[in-house]
């Protein structure tokens, strides 16, 4: 009855969706306005109806209902709760309605809580998100529908993939399609502003909150994720440059620029056509990046299912949301008007350098995760792998930080090169002192990219506080906070990462119960091999006493065996200090009762994700800021009137 | 930003859109071949893996005769039934090296006490070190090894009966 109810809900948000679309192109074709008040209630049901078939799966799941097949082949009924819930978004068609879901309820806020858009563009704005989610809709009901049944059922499941049985699951998924699914809601901004021809500044402001919320979340989605990865596959890596990270990062190097260009189009009112194209690509790198993890057209260590079929109806959508949104781009955009035109020594000239640094690392990742399909499609097979993206991404990035360090100090239309020269004279003076002082403790030790690095990341981390000189701090607005914190973040997790890959040291050994194993400053006890038992799971724990001259402490890598899908896992041990994290994977058992071991002692290698943390904590902060400006500016003019 | 640069975009994705349909499309090749064919063995040295035959290095292979390179585990079923056809390329002449995939002596004692040995030597490969280095993916897999040490060719998987001639013209070729 639940799967019936919820397939139900299904077909009647599509055909609101349709609705929807009809509504509002005729009402605003045809001046009709009583088309046109209907259009934001049809948004709200059609969010509402998703979010109800989204419950009941996540219901049939927690009841292990085998009746229906996607709990038959994605769960078991001896997995803990907290998968079983997780479970509903660990498979292609719940990820899906998931999806859907993330869209109809974005599409629900923009009707609910839009007001500083026109509202015809407001409508054409709703038009247009109904036309994506459509397209969504059809591809859940017609070729991934999470509601099939299955007769007779199975007596139990088959279970999760045990890399997903863990609490990464339960957030990073979620988070990730937040963000990255919130961005439809910028491209519909963009294909409505394109249809009424009204991009500008006020445009702009009503677009910043959504595309900072999405980013917000899609970072945060990604920060998750490369922790999860980092813990659960025991590489002792945290970022592998696999085509599905990189499918996540490109919509938010694209969300980045569209960031800062939406900053400009809103305080100066230049950056027109460039904004609108960033809002097109930005949602589009989204869904290109869901046609490359759903198609299998690329392998990749996030393995799902290859459906020709499922691809070619993805690719369709493809072809018809972004080369529609790029045609009508082509044809309107020519009858936006220019926008305010600035100086080179500039604000907006430095967030200019911004975009197209970001637009060329995103360039440069695009070509990279597609070129083995390029040089495939002529015969030849080849792998693009990290040595590629660090070379020729790692330069770029780092020019990028530099930009971010100096644009905030920079004034809006024209600054004084001499001035600015002055006002980065600290962080210049700290570069330097980094490379005088690295070079004699440690030169020759590390490469090049991790050197520069850190000398980016001291030197930049220092002047991301700047633009809080000499300012009151309780009287600085919170989006001034918010930026300021956020470029820190990208400074702490820039030091995380140079850190990480220069002063890493890694020790492979076998050793056998009663050993005694010295690295990096570490002693490692090993103690002895006792197995262990889980909820659904059997494991070889290995118990080590580790300590650096202080009290032991007591870890346990294990490997762990599942029986459903039989599979063995590595649950790596972590013990995080205040200056990095010990890394301990328990491997196989070699010849003679010994046991392979692999130790990393990572420094500082948690600031990476304490900057990303910290982005988006400015990100929040920013959104915040302006949001309450609005409603304090509001309230205002609510007690000017009485 | 006006004209005809207005369109790249939409050109530049309408290049990708047939890109991706013609990666879809196209049926899927599973087989990974080892990118050494054409080029010298790794340098490699392997205890032996077997009590009767001695171990194996690199430079052995070499010797200014092709020889047959073949990677097999006793654990592994498809090489117990390629062993006939080893056999029968031992008869027809050729010298044919073995590496031992993940195994143990006795192990492989028992495997060739029961399915014959075709084998000059056989080397260890206890963790799979060399199979890797070699750029061989799995077992069975066999490398024709010409007269001055490089790969020639690379099977992969067993050497079925009706494979045989081509294994030996390749031997041939390779001289």
């Amino acid at each position: 009855m639940i799967a019936e109810a919820g397939l139900a809900a299904l077909w009647l948000a599509a055909a609101l969706a349709l609705l929807q679309l009809f509504l509002a192109f005729s009402g605003t074709k045809g001046g009709k306005d009583e088309l046109l008040g209907a259009v934001r209630p049809t948004a709200v049901a059609q969010g509402l109806l998703t979010a109800f078939a989204f419950g009941a799966l996540i219901t049939l799941f927690l009841r292990s209902d085998m009746s229906v097949l996607l709990v038959a082949t994605n769960s078991h009924s001896m997995k803990p709760w907290l998968y079983k819930f997780a479970g509903t978004w660990g498979n292609h068609e719940g990820s899906m309605l998931l999806w859907v879901t993330v869209m109809g309820v974005a599409g629900a806020a923009v009707a609910l809580f839009e007001r500083a858009l026109d509202r015809a563009t407001h409508m054409a704005t709703l038009g247009a998100q109904a036309a994506i989610s459509l397209g969504f809709y059809a591809f859940l009901l017609f070729s991934s529908n999470p509601f099939a049944r299955i007769d007779p059922p199975p007596p139990d499941g088959q279970g999760l993939n045990p890399l997903l049985q863990d609490p990464g699951l339960a957030f990073h998924p979620p988070t990730l399609y937040l963000g990255y699914v919130g961005l439809s809601v910028a491209f519909s901004f963009a294909v409505g502003a394109l249809l009424t021809r009204r991009v500008d500044a006020a445009f702009a402001r009503a677009m910043r909150p959504w595309v900072l919320a999405a980013w917000v979340l899609l970072t945060l989605g990604i920060t998750a994720g490369s922790y999860w990865a980092y813990y659960e596959l025991g590489w002792g890596g945290w970022w592998f440059w696999d085509p599905v990270e990189n499918a996540s990062l490109m919509p938010w190097l694209a969300a980045t620029a569209l960031l800062h260009s939406v900053t400009v189009l809103a305080t100066r009112d230049s950056l027109r056509a460039w904004t609108i194209m960033l809002a097109v690509v930005a949602f589009s790198m989204s869904m290109v990046g869901t046609f490359l993890v759903r198609s299998g057209i690329l392998t990749s260590v996030h393995a799902f299912a290859v459906d020709p079929e499922r691809g070619s109806f993805i690719l369709a959508l493809l072809a018809l949301y972004i080369g529609g949104a790029l045609a009508l781009f082509g044809w309107r955009i020519g009858s936006v008007k220019e926008g305010a035109l600035f100086q080179l020594a500039s604000r907006e000239s430095m967030l200019v350098v911004n975009n197209l640094l970001l637009s060329v690392i995103l360039g440069i990742v695009l070509i990279g995760t597609l070129y083995p399909l390029m040089t495939e499609a002529f015969g030849h097979k080849v792998s693009v792998g990290a040595p590629y993206f660090d070379r020729v991404a790692g330069p770029l990035a780092l020019a990028l930080m530099v930009a971010m360090a100096v644009g905030p100090l920079m004034r809006w239309r024209r600054d004084e090169l001499r001035l600015v020269g002055r006002r980065v004279a600290l962080p210049v003076l700290i570069a330097v002192l980094l490379v005088v002082a690295m070079s004699v403790f440690a030169a020759g030790r590390i490469g090049l990219l991790p050197f520069l690095g850190l000398v980016v990341a001291g030197s930049v981390g220092v002047a991301s506080l700047l633009p809080l000189w000499r300012r009151k701090l309780w009287r600085t607005p919170l989006f001034t906070w918010g930026m300021v914190i956020a470029h820190l973040g990208c400074a702490v997790s820039l030091a995380g990462m140079a850190s990480d890959s220069a002063f890493t040291t890694e020790k492979l050994i076998a050793a056998r119960p009663g050993d005694t194993i010295r690295t990096a400053g570490w002693t490692l006890r090993f103690v002895s091999i006792t197995p262990v038992a889980g909820d659904n799971w059997t494991a070889l724990q290995a118990d080590m006493q580790v300590d650096r001259g202080g009290a032991p402490v007591l870890i346990h890598p294990q490997s762990r065996f599942f029986a459903s899908p039989p599979t063995t896992t590595t649950e790596a041990a972590l013990l995080t200090r205040w200056n990095g994290q010990l890394y301990v994977v328990l491997g196989e058992e070699v010849e003679g009762g010994r046991w392979q071991l692999r130790v990393w002692w990572k420094p500082f290698v948690t600031l990476i994700w304490l900057g990303g943390g910290l982005i988006a904590l400015g990100g929040a902060l920013a959104l915040i800021g302006r949001e309450k400006r609005g409603w304090i500016g509001k309230w205002r003019a609510r007690r000017a009137e009485v | 930003m006006r004209g005809w640069l207005i369109w790249t975009p939409f050109v530049l994705f309408l290049a990708f859109v047939g890109l991706f349909a013609s990666g879809l499309f196209k049926p899927d090749d599973h087989v990974i071949h080892s990118r050494l064919v054409g080029q010298n063995l790794p340098a490699f040295a392997l205890p032996p893996a077997a009590s009767d035959r001695p171990g194996l290095t690199s430079a052995q292979v070499a010797t200014g005769k092709p020889r047959l390179l073949n990677i097999f585990a006793s654990w592994c079923v498809p090489c117990a039934a390629e062993a006939p056809q080893l056999m029968a390329l031992r008869q027809a002449g050729v010298e044919i090296d073995a590496i031992a995939i993940r195994d143990a002596r006795p192990d492989v004692d028992r495997f060739l006490a029961r399915y014959g040995n075709p084998y000059a030597r056989i080397g260890l490969d206890a963790r799979s070190a060399v199979q890797i280095a070699l750029g061989s993916s799995g077992v069975p897999e066999s490398f024709v090894i010409d007269s001055k040490g490089r790969i020639a060719y690379q099977h992969i998987g067993d050497i079925r009966a009706d494979d045989v001639p081509m294994i030996l013209d390749r031997l041939k070729a390779a001289q």
